[in-house]
């Protein structure tokens, strides 16, 4: 019987990783150790709790006690008052925008408060090495109503009337995917878990990877059975080895508990999982080439039909779903359908995950159940704007996604309103912006993405994109012309209608979007040669106001081209021939006398 | 670990697992502090501790926390043990031996019966 009366849970997600969470751990413990605690209090580290922006975050319970950006000092101090004389330590708490202090139960912050956890459920809040926490939540209690009371056939009923649709972005029916796998010919079958997540600002994949890597191989199993399946693959990126570990630790756990391998749960189902490591090219998420890549072929798509249900692995049917989707499975069954509908919207039952990045409050991942307007996500969740500037825009669905101008934020989140917009849902990446950001330029960005990652295999994706992409480039520096405008415009639709995969097929999107909703910046460019946002670095100059500026050479000395001129205590001048537009005088100006223009 | 075959034996692996998840269960109806300062661990807090964990798991009882707190400033009592539940004042027992530890939680926590002869204070500080 372990002596617990306190667990400290530390977010050992990527963000509190890189934020510090190592020397965090580390001084917890330590100073738990020095203090003779060790016997008494555990420290556990989950998977990534989602409110990324406050990292290195700790939860302690049975308190419910939530301390963010903590140093291995900060941990010390709560060693020393919270655990041993239980007192909280008002100065880690979180507090909101208005000041107040948020003492206690996470549930209670309104980051976490209006979401509803179903993919993450488990995530942040269990160790995920250790498979009975995992079953204490009722894990593999699926796997087993599956494998003692439904049929395939029933498995297959319930996810299709549950309405689950594929979460790495296309939104297919999963049930319907599972149905035309087990009716396809083939002695053998596959399953395979999509963990490539490549989209620039998603980790929701790796994040269900790292906290609850059980889920995923239930949700596997439970497939397997469905279809009439023995073996499958996890693709996941080598990128991401912590993912790779917690899976390798999680693998080996199931099979020992024989959850995995032959006779499971002691029936006559058997079925094993094997991980695939990927090199991180981006055009491996794309089912077809990762298929290649896992028969260790070159990474690259192939034209659909047939598509996988049909000839998948090695040309035997093969159901691939990405990791966010079958984390939603195992609830399904012990739920039941009814209830999955009962959350989200008609069309689009149930939860998505969403990874907010960008210029907002609370960057972070968050669940929330679909339907929900982009309004309520970014401002009541993500706490709206971080830089004090009103939010322009929100990228969604990554490369392959648009931009969604603030007018629509009333739209709710699903995949058809998405799509209306001419963005998409993808994987669940949304980056916000302000107004310091120029939807050309973001364009360029995400076209640059595509161009470096495009396999090559088809001309339209090969060679198009890079033509796109020169266009903006010469439309960022102040060398376009209206005839561009319209020369991306029919570019990118050729692009979408003749690549030969999905990829090439969205790449033009981001750019697409952005000249639908924000011509007019375009045409700054082209027109007025001039950028409303002053980010194209070739359309500002910097200048100095004489009627502030106090001469404090401040500027001169700090500007790493010495473009900026003038004596001591007399009014400065800049050169903007030679300034590099670097921002640095700018910084550095005590006397705001220093402003960017775009003419 | 044999593998697991049964739904019964996946229950044994849940309830005892679950045990650990319930101390990250926030809704508690009652809380047990020990006070753990320098005089409190000297007077064996740490076994008095021990002994109220073990009754609790013993008696299956999952909804009473169990924290520690640094001196109370009861020394002279010491090993303390304040006892809170839902909706009642808190009591404060001084000289909790292992022993008293275990009458505290079989009449306090399981029949709600103050433990008179430990009591050392009842109500707010």
């Amino acid at each position: 019987m372990p002596l617990t009366t306190s667990t400290v849970l530390i977010c050992a997600g990527g963000a509190c990783i890189s934020s510090g969470e190592a020397s965090v751990k580390e001084a917890l413990k330590k100073e738990i150790r020095k203090y003779g605690l060790d016997e008494v209090v555990r420290v556990v580290e989950t998977g990534c709790m989602g409110a990324c922006s406050l990292g290195p975050i700790i939860v302690i319970y049975p308190d419910g006690v939530f301390y963010q950006k903590l140093t291995p000092r900060a941990a010390e101090k709560i060693v020393q008052e919270h655990l041993l004389k239980g007192r909280i330590v008002q100065e880690y708490l979180y507090k909101m925008p208005t000041g107040e202090v948020v003492p206690e139960a996470m549930d209670k912050l309104p980051f976490f408060a209006k979401q509803v956890k179903i993919a993450t459920r488990n995530v942040g809040y269990i160790d995920p090495s250790n498979i009975e926490e995992y079953i204490a939540r009722d894990g593999y209690f699926a796997l087993n109503k599956v494998l003692t009371q439904m049929s395939p056939e029933q498995v297959i009923e319930e996810i299709k009337r549950s309405g689950l649709r594929g979460r790495g972005g296309a939104g297919f029916p999963t049930g319907l995917k599972w149905e035309l796998t087990r009716k396809a010919k083939g002695d053998r079958k596959y399953i395979v878990c999509n963990a490539d997540e490549g989209d620039p600002g998603a980790f929701m994949d790796r994040s269900i990877l790292e906290g609850d890597p059980h889920t995923v191989l239930e949700a596997m199993v439970i497939a397997g059975y469905a279809i009439g399946a023995h073996q499958g693959y996890i693709y996941v990126r080598a990128e991401y080895p912590l993912a790779i570990e917690r899976l390798q630790i999680a693998i080996a756990q199931a099979k020992e508990f024989g959850f995995l391998g032959e006779n499971i749960l002691g029936s006559e189902f058997g079925f094993d999982i094997e991980i695939r490591i990927g090199a991180g090219a981006f055009v491996c998420g794309e089912e077809t080439a990762l298929i290649a890549s896992i028969e260790g072929k070159r990474g690259q798509p192939r034209v659909k039909p047939p598509y996988p249900a049909q000839s998948g692995v090695w040309g035997c049917p093969t159901v691939i779903n990405n990791v966010e989707t079958f984390a939603c499975v195992p609830p399904i069954i012990i739920k039941g359908a009814d209830w999955f509908r009962s959350i989200g919207t008609p069309t689009s039952p149930g939860t998505k995950v969403f990874a907010l990045a960008g210029k907002i409050t609370n960057t972070g991942l968050v669940e929330v159940p679909m339907g929900i307007t982009i309004k309520e996500l970014l401002y009541e969740i993500g706490g709206g704007s971080s830089t004090g500037k009103k939010i322009k825009a929100v990228q969604t669905g990554g490369p392959s996604g648009g931009c969604i101008p603030s007018e629509y934020f009333d739209t709710p989140v699903d995949y058809e309103s998405l799509q209306k917009l001419g963005a998409i849902m993808g994987s669940g990446g949304m980056i916000v912006m302000d107004e310091d950001d120029c939807m050309v330029d973001v364009a360029r960005f995400f076209l640059e993405f595509t161009v470096d990652e495009s396999c090559g295999k088809c001309t339209p994706c090969r060679e198009g994109t890079r033509q796109m992409l020169k266009i903006l480039e010469k439309i960022t520096s102040g060398e376009g012309s209206e005839k561009d405008l319209i020369e991306l415009e029919t570019l990118g639709n050729i692009i979408k209608d003749t690549s030969l995969c999905g990829l090439g097929q969205t790449a033009p999107n981001p750019v697409l979007s952005t000249l639908r909703y924000y011509r007019h910046e375009y045409e700054a460019h082209v027109r007025e040669k001039r950028c409303p946002a002053l980010r194209c670095k070739a359309l500002v100059r910097y200048v100095i106001d004489p009627s502030k500026c106090v001469g404090c050479t401040a500027c001169a000395r700090v500007c790493p081209v010495n473009a900026i001129s003038g004596e001591l205590r007399k009014v400065h001048t800049i050169d903007n021939d030679v300034c590099v537009r670097c921002g640095s005088c700018i910084e550095v100006c005590r006397f705001g006398a220093i402003s960017k223009v775009s003419p | 670990m044999s593998k697991v075959k049964s739904i019964e034996e996946l229950m044994k692996i849940k309830e005892r697992a679950l045990k650990e998840l319930q101390l990250r269960d926030t809704g508690k109806r009652g809380k047990i502090t020990v006070a753990m300062g320098t005089c409190g661990i000297a007077a064996g807090a740490k076994e008095t501790l021990r002994a109220i964990v073990e009754a609790l798991a013993e008696n299956n009882i999952n909804d009473v926390a169990v924290v520690q707190s640094g001196c109370m400033g009861l020394c002279e009592v010491e090993p303390t043990v304040e006892v809170r539940l839902e909706g009642q004042e808190p009591v404060v027992y001084g000289h909790v031996t292992p022993e008293n530890a275990k009458r505290i939680v079989k009449l306090h926590i399981m029949a709600n019966q103050i433990v008179s002869d430990l009591m050392v204070r009842k109500g707010e500080m």
